[in-house]
């Protein structure tokens, strides 16, 4: 009986006591919180692409305008079409304009240069995305090209270098030969097949990112040359032209073409199809994460524009038949 | 008049022949029919839009809006296959959107008698801005996989010649049926070498330059279709190439005047020519990037040089109101 009592006197008690309990504990207010999302808000930060409307900076400008939205700072594109003097008037009336950063996609290593560094003797915090000019700015963010260079040129090596048994000539299909991209890759593609007597380049010529193009050179190449054992090439969206002469001469088994790209769907389906056999992939959507937590950590750094320079290479990853699954590369409508 | 046309082309031709030779005697595995075909395949695209600028050229007009009705026509083709419209119909749809852009091209220049030169500059803008803008979103347009006929056009061979090469040889006797033997042909020559005579003898002339600008844009569409398929994608890029300046350096360079009424499909096949060897031999030569545009431009300079020596600017030339280009 008194257990009875007592037990249901001390449920009321910790009924009664439970709601009390709950209202005392309010949790904590995070004081590191506010500057975070204060130091972002309002912010203008401005983008020039190479152009707009192609899997990578769709997929890179779909995942900074997410954030930008969710931090409130805005985020303004300013498209120049591929045209690098359109590209110069628009970096040019924006040191004028004074926005709080510029997310810079170089169209090759010089053009934007000098322009960058007045931006930042401006005031204004510059960070370069994917490809880089010869002038450090606070912060780059993308592929590391002389990286996947070497990688691209150490696979060939080992499919068509000393011990393959094969003829070891290899054609380069570059891109727009100015741009970083291009120049640093081709350097440590020299440097690879220098080291294996057995590689031999045999052509090297510049596609400018046109698949007709790489088609043409690459079916002049292989008149040449029909024992032709690897391509390597600039870019994915290029080189399905190279591809598809391969496979027109019907020798897609015997040459192995490995180019990069941002790991899109496309480029996916192109390795199915077997235009093409390797791509080192640089993400667009690691990307774009990368690029995000830069433009927060350039915006919130009490530095002064141009006052310290990070890098930062996103991770490489290398896409054959073997390793692509439904869900290993992305297309632009789950970054929306 | 007849000597002097024959002499321009002739120099080109000799040029190319000359090239030609040299190559065939210094470089390996040039002579090979592999590589001729390879070689012919590479311009085949050049060529057709070529033809469709030379049948303009020689109406005494100029299109520039070419590569955009092209770009424009088939990417959004292959934007509908992909968004599952059937083929068939949206081939059917950017052969329409092709044809209407020339036909307004055509209008404005007809009828509201604005310069070709400014007129189709101005279209092929608002034909690539309206199609970024409402028509297709990725820059880069695939072919639908899955359907053979329509790679067939781009990758097939008839008695082995590959398709890109069929096509150009189709257009060219298409075209040359049409400038030799047919009324229209005739009209378009004559509007050309003098419009206001053309006009006085009868000859419709408003109506004969919107045809003109709906067949260029016709012949567009068709290099399209070719390009798309051989590559299995088409690259909204390519219009901002200097493509448009090589398809009227082929008009030229084979001596299409574009003072206009003078030339025919041979001229754009030597040209062609010309421009496909050098381009071959550079590519086997494995010369560098820079080197090569060098040697275009200068090749081309020395054909325009070469030209006003045997063709020299005369007093007619100057006094015609719309002039040489």
């Amino acid at each position: 009986m008194t257990i009875r009592k007592l037990l249901t006197a001390g449920l009321i008690a910790l009924g009664m006591a439970l709601p009390t309990l709950a209202v005392a504990d309010d949790g904590l207010d995070n004081p590191s919180r506010n500057p975070f999302y204060d130091g972002l808000k309002g912010k203008r930060v401005v983008f020039i692409p190479l152009a707009m409307g192609f899997d990578l900076t769709e997929g890179w400008a779909a995942i900074m305008r997410k954030q930008a939205e969710d931090l409130g700072y805005t985020l303004e594109i300013r498209d120049p079409n591929w045209s690098t003097d359109a590209g110069t008037r628009a970096l040019t009336a924006l040191i004028a304009d004074k926005p709080d950063l510029i997310i810079a996609h170089n169209p090759d290593v010089q053009s934007y240069a000098r322009l960058l560094k007045r931006a930042m003797d401006a005031g204004i915090k510059v960070i370069q995305l994917n490809l880089e000019s010869v002038v450090p700015t606070d912060a780059y963010v993308g592929a590391d090209w002389a990286r996947v260079g070497y990688i691209q040129a150490d696979v060939l090596t080992k499919q068509c270098g000393t011990g393959s048994g094969k003829s070891g000539k290899i054609a380069i299909v570059r891109g727009q030969p100015t741009a970083a991209s291009d120049l640093y890759e081709l350097y440590a593609y020299k440097q690879t097949f220098a080291k294996d007597p057995a590689i031999q380049i045999v052509s090297e010529q510049a596609a400018q990112y046109d698949p007709a193009k790489a088609r043409a050179i690459m079916e002049t190449v292989l008149q040449q040359h029909p024992d032709l054992c690897g391509v390597v090439g600039n870019w994915d969206n290029q080189d399905i032209g190279a591809g598809a002469a391969i496979q027109a001469a019907g020798k897609a088994d015997d040459i192995y073409l490995v180019t990069s790209g941002g790991g899109n769907q496309i480029g996916c389906d192109n390795i199915e199809k077997g235009l093409l056999d390797m791509i080192i992939s640089y993400d667009v959507p690691l990307q774009g994460n990368a690029i995000n937590q830069q433009i927060a950590q350039t915006l919130l750094s009490p530095a002064a524009a141009g006052e310290t320079q990070t890098a930062y290479y996103t991770p490489l990853t290398p896409l054959t038949k073997d390793n692509i699954g439904p869900r290993t590369c992305w297309n632009l409508d789950q970054l929306k | 008049m007849s000597k002097m046309r024959l002499s321009q082309e002739g120099v080109v031709f000799a040029l190319a022949l000359s090239l030609f030779v040299v190559f065939s005697l210094t470089l390996n595995n040039f002579l090979t029919g592999g590589n001729l075909i390879a070689l012919v395949r590479s311009v085949a695209i050049l060529g057709v839009l070529g033809l469709g600028m030379g049948l303009v050229v020689i109406g005494r007009g100029i299109d520039l809006a070419m590569v955009a009705t092209m770009v424009v026509s088939l990417s959004w083709v292959l934007s509908m296959a992909q968004g599952g419209t059937p083929l068939g119909t949206a081939l059917l749809l950017g052969l329409l959107l092709a044809l209407s852009i020339g036909l307004v091209s055509g209008i404005l220049i007809a009828y509201a008698d604005i310069p070709a030169i400014f007129t189709t500059l101005a279209m092929g803008l608002v034909a690539y801005g309206a199609g970024r803008a409402f028509l297709f979103q990725i820059d880069v347009q695939n072919t639908p996989s899955g359907v053979p006929w329509f790679s067939f056009l781009g990758t097939g061979t008839v008695l082995g010649i590959p398709m890109p090469i069929v096509a150009f040889g189709v257009v060219a006797a298409v075209l040359a049926l049409l400038l030799r033997r047919t009324r229209f042909g005739r009209f378009v020559y004559a509007a050309g070498d003098n419009a206001v005579a053309a006009r006085i003898t009868g000859i419709p002339l408003r109506p004969l330059i919107v045809a003109q600008y709906i067949v260029t844009s016709l012949i567009a569409f068709v290099a399209g279709v070719v390009m798309a398929a051989a590559v299995s994608s088409m690259s909204t890029r390519v219009y901002n190439s200097t493509l448009i300046y090589d398809v009227l350096l082929v008009v030229v360079l084979g001596g299409i005047s574009l003072s206009g009424g003078r030339g025919g499909v041979r001229n754009v096949l030597v040209g062609t020519l010309l421009v496909g060897v050098l381009l071959n031999g550079m590519t086997i030569l494995d010369i560098t990037y820079t080197t090569q545009n060098l040697i275009k431009s200068l090749i081309l300079l020395l054909a325009i040089t070469v030209d006003s020596f045997i063709n020299p600017r005369d007093e007619q030339t100057s006094q015609q109101s719309q002039g040489d280009i």
